[in-house]
């Protein structure tokens, strides 16, 4: 069984999004990181970059895939997890916690709801198994 | 999609299965990087039932694989198994092989899974005037590869012989529990080991045993992710990467493998005519200096010239490092070995160095 908390947004490319505060944190879901298998190398955005929902922000790889990572909503790029630079594993180890992978100072914080709730999401992991 | 005799032995270890040219293969089962160290370490078993085996016998059978293969056949004792290729009249590798001599008379070609259907119609199309028969054996045959420095102790112990004796590149016939086993010592990983070819049903009964009886030496399960990281290391080219019909041997710097003096052989002319012209590209081996994983299709770049492709990439589960394959034009200078590979839209240094990446002192 994957992890689905529900207090996170999901995006069709398995990304989640958690508000703090001011700022939404994004990483990937559990799923994506069970797919990809052992995470070996990431990159990030920069930091003050300013992104557009949909826009490539960085790159996921394993030893045999690479996933782009995508923005899930508009803003800023106030913070990137400098740790996962040198640790990417932790992603795999706990991809809701230590493994969020930057924060974004959203333009529009309504886009947080046009994303899959923790049901949602489920509900299309199932689609996506049978498909 | 076709599955091997060991599907239901890879869902019960909860391995994380993929299509490989049509085929339902586990990819890998406790992770990439802990099988591949399996393997450098101790030791790591295959299911690669994929692969063909294309069976040549008849009154002419020598001088058919001689005419058919780039490798010296007539070379071949009974029970030495050769690498090789079968080349196109340009010259282009329709595949990599290994030839083993089972008799006289009786040669014995596993090839590359993708390649099966392509070569038997390839080997067939070539017979007219030799007194052979050309059999396509791929699915009687399931194959295993039990690889790594425990591999020998293991597969001794499973089989009740003593295997050390068998040379590298040499095989033997051998039973276990009434079947026959043809155990040939050769692999794809660099590390010693066996790849062993028994009659398809009763692989998961030699599955199990040489998993209980290596557990205590650390023997894992291992899948095609950690083969294609193990060969990569060496420098093992894969078909369809850094080999295929419009590459040729020398080109990926196979060229001790083509011997351009035992005789006629098909391919021969063209392959003449490509060392007398000189090679256009050739095959490098690269480690990353700035941050990136190369991967296929990468573009090659050298003082902002296009210079090349990318063939293969990793990161490199022995070295901690991100290591890559690529064909470089010749006409390029590599005195300073200093190249660029363009990773997600942005140029990262690389160096060229020698290969294989992995030697048994690193």
């Amino acid at each position: 069984m994957v992890d689905i908390p529900d207090e996170c947004r999901f995006t069709n490319d398995h990304e989640w999004a958690r508000v703090k505060g001011d700022v939404i944190v994004i990483g990937i879901t559990d799923y994506a990181q069970d797919a990809l298998g052992e995470i070996v190398y990431i990159e990030l955005p920069g930091v003050d970059e300013k992104v557009s929902k949909g826009d490539v922000l960085g790159a996921v790889e394993s030893t045999k895939a690479v996933s782009d990572l995508f923005s899930p909503l508009g803003g800023e790029v106030v913070e990137v997890n400098k740790v996962l630079l040198e640790s990417p594993e932790i992603i795999n180890s706990d991809p809701y916690g230590e493994g969020w992978m930057f924060k974004i100072a959203p333009s529009e914080v309504e886009e947080l709801e046009e994303l899959m709730s923790a049901e949602e999401y489920s509900e299309y992991l199932e689609s996506e198994m049978e498909g | 999609m076709q599955k091997t005799a060991l599907c239901d032995a890879h869902a019960a270890l909860g391995a994380r299965m993929i299509e490989f040219a049509g085929w339902h293969m586990p990819v890998r089962y406790s992770g990439i990087k802990q099988e591949h160290l399996a393997v450098r370490g101790k030791a790591g078993l295959f299911d690669i039932s994929h692969m063909g085996e294309i069976e040549i016998k008849g009154g002419d059978a020598a001088a058919f694989c001689q005419f058919i293969t780039t490798n010296d056949v007539a070379k071949l004792k009974t029970f030495q198994a050769q690498y090789g290729f079968f080349c196109n009249e340009q010259g282009g590798v329709v595949d990599d092989i290994i030839v083993s001599k089972l008799s006289e008379g009786r040669y014995f070609i596993c090839v590359n899974c993708a390649n099966t259907a392509k070569d038997f119609e390839w080997i067939t199309s070539h017979k007219a005037g030799y007194d052979v028969e050309v059999l396509n054996r791929s699915l009687e045959y399931s194959l295993l590869a039990l690889q790594g420095p425990e591999a020998t102790r293991i597969l001794s112990e499973v089989l009740g012989a003593d295997l050390s004796e068998i040379k590298r590149f040499y095989l033997r016939v051998l039973k276990w529990r009434g079947v026959d086993l043809i155990v040939s010592r050769t692999g794809y990983t660099g590390e010693d080991g066996f790849e062993i070819f028994l009659q398809w049903d009763a692989a998961s009964g030699l599955w199990e045993e040489i998993m209980e009886k290596g557990e205590s030496s650390g023997v894992l399960p291992c899948g095609l992710g950690a083969r294609d990281t193990l060969r990569i290391e060496m420098a093992y080219p894969l078909y369809g990467q850094e080999i295929d019909e419009d590459t040729t041997p020398f080109e990926a710097r196979l060229g001790r493998f083509v011997k351009m003096d035992k005789g006629d052989f098909l391919g021969r002319e063209a392959l003449r005519r490509t060392l007398e012209g000189g090679l256009k590209r050739s095959l490098e081996g690269f480690v990353m200096v700035e941050r990136g994983i190369p991967r296929q299709g990468y573009k090659i770049l050298k003082d902002d010239v296009l210079a090349g492709t990318v063939t293969s990439g990793t990161m490199s589960p022995s070295l901690d490092k991100p290591i890559g394959l690529g064909h470089i034009a010749t006409e390029i200078g590599l005195e300073d070995r200093g190249i660029e590979i363009e990773i997600h839209d942005s140029r990262r240094k690389a160096e060229v160095v020698s290969v294989p990446f992995m030697t048994k002192e690193s």
